[in-house]
């Protein structure tokens, strides 16, 4: 039982840890928190499930078809919702127009797709035990999904251009960078993690439109406890998140492990608007 | 100098009542059709009539919260759901006994506007995203726990809501109740909008470090507007509850919570009428495209994507025909100093403005290091030194935005540095920015009228019911906010959107604010920048003059000219330092002075 419990929250705490870390690739890129984070998660679970169970593709077909899907979805964010309100951040309208995109998205899947969870498919043919694929799936994807971060920031020229526009836009394209394709880069790339989360953790959150709004809620908390833009924060408090949530949802039922999980997540931010590992802001004048 | 200003009198009086006129035009429409509705509409438009009165209850509410405080509450869909549900709960004699569905409607509006002033904490430190973020997980939280709690709540089978008592329980008899609760809705939201709360909701928008200037305290305001905006939303709980007639979870989505959301939107920030037609057209648009009801979300959206990229004004935006007129070009900024003694009256001693050792550093970047400074009331002080030697930041460390790791800022007997920040503009410090700090879609005299927001008596309740110290103090700061464009001689564009003012004309409307509250000192953040050679020739008689009837003016300037001309004691910073003090002779001839900063 407590196996299960701890399976279960570490899975779950690496797809909240996964939305996250789409959130901060969109974020380093262009300073904006997109609502369509938990909204990637939902395709990539509902592609999923439409490839290879309604369609009948094989498994890798149908997980490079998720993928490409995610992938779109964010070049059309950056396109549609993101780069129209980036001369006015201050504003704050991009608050708006990604929550827009959001909802058409998600509007668009429930009637399209339908408003109950459809079964997702098991991925591997292996027989069920304690440590389940549908548990290990996710992890792997996580682990994979850091590990390539980390390998494509710090190793590659690419990496280092992405890094250069996070930390200085204007340095950046002062250097002649070329800002705008890195930005839709780094939005595919995002489209891409949200996707592959939706996919890993299909078994366990099914292919079901109402994920979107879930994900986008559950998937900012590790953002907003790590520190914005902190993937490395972001695991560890998705990590957190997850294995609180299994855990309450255990001792003390569904309702009340979510309302504690909202009440401690108001706590902490009320206590550090900057998250638990993050830096204060700066000069407002 | 009395001559100019009864001129322009007859003529702002002529401007005002044609203005009243023109805004009150589609009112008188909107009400006339909505009185009459009965003897023209088939029963089943009164129940949609009925629908868009009661979602206009909460509508207005949340106006206030996200068109003018610009707070995005995307989840308010939680508080309708309280309110039906209490209001259905303690109707039903089920739990306890059966109150009067009155009562129960004063029992959801309490506890609407508790619960709304919890949700609204938050906003207090977070920003905008992550108070979208919070509301949204709020409304999911109150779903879940509706659907739980069966034992209260019928959780998914639901609760029967009550029938208003006659004369309001036919059809047609509920209509008019709930047009009854939005008319008084608009008439308490109109009433804020226009008052002293209203202004300062945009100016914590807009610009809210100027609103903190002004003496605007952002966490009371925005709690009463909390408080109001929670009650208005769980009465319209009740009325929902009892338009609907029974009520399950699944009445409460996302979607209603998109749709009032959206409704200020496509209204456009900052106005009334247009969240109000923007209500109406959302609740109306699915009955005349019944094939498209499943996409009504959808299309919500996709007029949600539409508004801010192409119109981001809304509805109020497109009405606004007064704003498309041409201004006139080749305009002129001719202050008249002369005006000040009607507007600048110190009635006590100031006294003096000190930094004693001030100390103050950004991690390893010492932005302040060991300043002193002192400025006395009745002159115009100087502070001059190459880009980055800390200006703006004493400026900043004044005016509370900085906390200096050691030292203080003194005036009289208050330490200013143990200070909240919107304290500064009670002790009579008033300050400018180097970009104006203005609310945009406000018109110039709406902007002038935030400076003088703490002079006011009324209260919160009082401008709600637009009770008559509500009316004194807008006819007061009116009046003194006209002198004071009068003043700095903008009187001509009183009545403009600020936004379509020229960068030069915005400097002097902030210095117009900022004589609002009768500076004991004002602090000037290079006012002269962007400034014709004339404009900053009449910029520095009018600092003279205003240093003239008392007040202390602590100038931050690059044009030497003017700090040379005007001043009566100059300091120099640099790299955070007092470099040299003096009178503007002594710093001219100042060795090091010359060779760090002025050449030659």
């Amino acid at each position: 039982m407590v196996a299960s419990i701890v399976l279960s929250g570490i899975a779950i705490g690496c797809i909240y840890a996964l939305i996250g870390i789409a959130y901060n690739v969109m974020f380093s890129a262009s300073r904006v928190f997109s609502f369509t984070a938990g909204t990637l998660g939902m395709a990539g679970g509902i592609l999923g499930s439409l490839f290879i169970l309604k369609l009948g593709l094989p498994v890798w077909a149908g997980f490079l078809l998720a993928l490409a899907g995610g992938a779109l979805l964010g070049v059309v964010t950056e396109i549609l919702a993101v780069r129209p309100v980036l001369k006015s951040l201050d504003q704050h309208l991009y608050v708006l127009s990604t929550l827009a995109l959001a909802l058409m998205v998600q509007q668009f899947a429930a009637i399209e797709w339908g408003t109950d969870a459809q079964p997702f498919p098991r991925l591997l043919d292996l027989e069920r035990t304690t440590f389940d694929q549908q548990f290990w799936l996710p992890m792997l994807a996580c682990a994979v999904t850091i590990v390539g971060l980390e390998v494509l920031y710090r190793r590659t020229l690419l990496g280092h251009a992405f890094l250069a526009i996070a930390e200085d836009n204007y340095a950046a394209r002062a250097l002649g960078l070329p800002e705008r394709n890195l930005r839709m880069a780094s939005f595919a790339i995002a489209g891409v993690i949200g996707a592959l989360s939706g996919f890993a953790g299909g078994q366990m959150l099914l292919a079901f439109f109402d994920n979107a709004t879930q994900l986008t809620f559950y998937g900012f908390v590790p953002v907003a406890l790590g520190g914005m833009g902190n993937n490395r924060g972001a695991v560890v408090a998705g990590l957190v998140l997850g294995l609180f949530q299994q855990a309450a949802n255990f001792l003390v039922g569904g309702i009340f492990s979510s309302v504690a999980v909202f009440a401690a997540f108001i706590l902490v931010l009320l206590a550090r608007p900057e998250g638990l590992a993050g830096v204060a802001l700066g000069r407002r004048v | 100098m009395d001559m100019s200003t009864t001129e322009a009198r007859p003529a702002r009086a002529s401007v005002l009542s044609s203005l009243a006129a023109s805004s009150a035009l589609p009112w008188l429409v909107l009400a006339a059709l909505a009185v009459t509705l009965p003897l023209f509409a088939g029963g089943y438009w009164g129940v949609i009539a009925t629908r868009a009165c009661v979602y206009w209850v909460l509508v207005a509410g949340l106006n206030l919260l996200v068109g003018f405080a610009g707070q995005l509450a995307i989840g308010w869909v939680a508080l309708l759901t309280l309110g039906a549900y209490i209001t259905a709960v303690v109707t039903a004699g089920q739990v306890m006994p059966a109150l009067d569905p009155y009562l129960a409607l004063a029992l959801s509006g309490v506890a609407g506007a508790i619960f709304g002033v919890i949700v609204g904490l938050p906003a207090l430190r977070l920003r905008t995203f992550y108070f979208a973020i919070t509301t949204l997980g709020f409304a999911t939280i109150v779903r879940q726990i509706v659907l739980a709690w069966s034992t209260v709540t019928g959780g998914g089978v639901g609760v029967p809501a009550p029938v208003f008592p006659p004369p309001f329980d036919s059809q047609w008899g509920f209509y008019y109740l709930c047009l009854i609760f939005a008319a008084v809705c608009t008439w308490m939201t109109i009433n804020i909008a226009g008052s002293r709360f209203g202004r300062a909701l945009t100016a914590i928008r807009d610009a809210e470090v100027a609103a903190e200037a002004c003496g605007i305290a952002k966490p009371k305001l925005l709690m009463l507007v909390f408080l109001f905006s929670g009650a208005t939303a769980a009465v319209a709980g009740g009325l929902f509850a009892s338009l609907q007639s029974y009520i399950t979870p699944d009445a409460f989505t996302t979607e209603l919570s998109v749709l009032f959301f959206i409704g200020v939107l496509i209204g456009g920030r900052g106005s009334i009428i247009g969240p109000l037609l923007g209500t109406i057209l959302l609740t109306v648009l699915p009955e005349f495209a019944a094939p498209l009801v499943a996409w009504s979300t959808f299309l919500y959206a996709v007029l949600l994507l539409v508004i801010v990229l192409v119109i981001p004004g809304g509805i109020a935006d497109l009405l606004d025909f007064k704003n498309r007129r041409p201004l006139q070009t080749n305009r002129a900024i001719v202050p008249r100093p002369e005006l000040l003694g009607r507007l600048l009256a110190q009635d006590q001693d100031p006294g003096t403005l000190t930094l004693e050792q001030v100390h103050l550093h950004f991690g390893g970047v010492r932005a302040i290091d060991g300043l002193d400074l002192t400025i006395l009331p009745g002159q115009v002080h100087g502070l001059i030194g190459p880009n980055g030697s800390g200006k703006t930041t004493t400026l900043n460390v004044i005016s509370g935005y900085y906390m200096p790791q050691r030292g203080r800022a003194v005036l009289k007997d208050a330490v200013l540095t143990q200070l909240s920040h919107y304290a500064r503009a009670h002790l009579r410090i008033a300050r400018t920015f180097q970009t104006p700090r203005i609310v945009g879609e406000a018109s110039v005299i709406e902007n002038v009228m935030i400076g003088g927001t703490i002079d006011g008596v009324g209260t919160f309740v009082e401008s709600l019911l637009a009770l008559p110290r509500h009316w004194q103090d807008e006819k007061k700061l009116r009046e003194t906010a006209m002198l004071a464009l009068s003043t700095v001689g903008l009187e001509q564009l009183a009545q403009v959107r600020a936004d379509r003012l020229q960068h030069s004309e915005l400097r002097f409307v902030e210095i117009a604010r900022a004589l609002m509250i009768r500076p004991a000192f004002l602090l000037l953040d290079e006012p002269a920048a962007g400034l014709s050679p004339e404009e900053i020739r009449r910029l520095g008689i009018l600092c003279v003059e205003i240093a003239k009837h008392g007040t202390g003016v602590l100038l931050v300037e690059h044009h030497a000219d003017l700090i040379f001309d005007i001043c009566h004691h100059v300091t120099v910073l640099n790299l955070g330092k007092k470099l040299a003090a003096g009178t503007p002779a002594e710093i001219r001839s100042h060795r090091e002075v010359v060779s760090a900063y002025l050449g030659g």
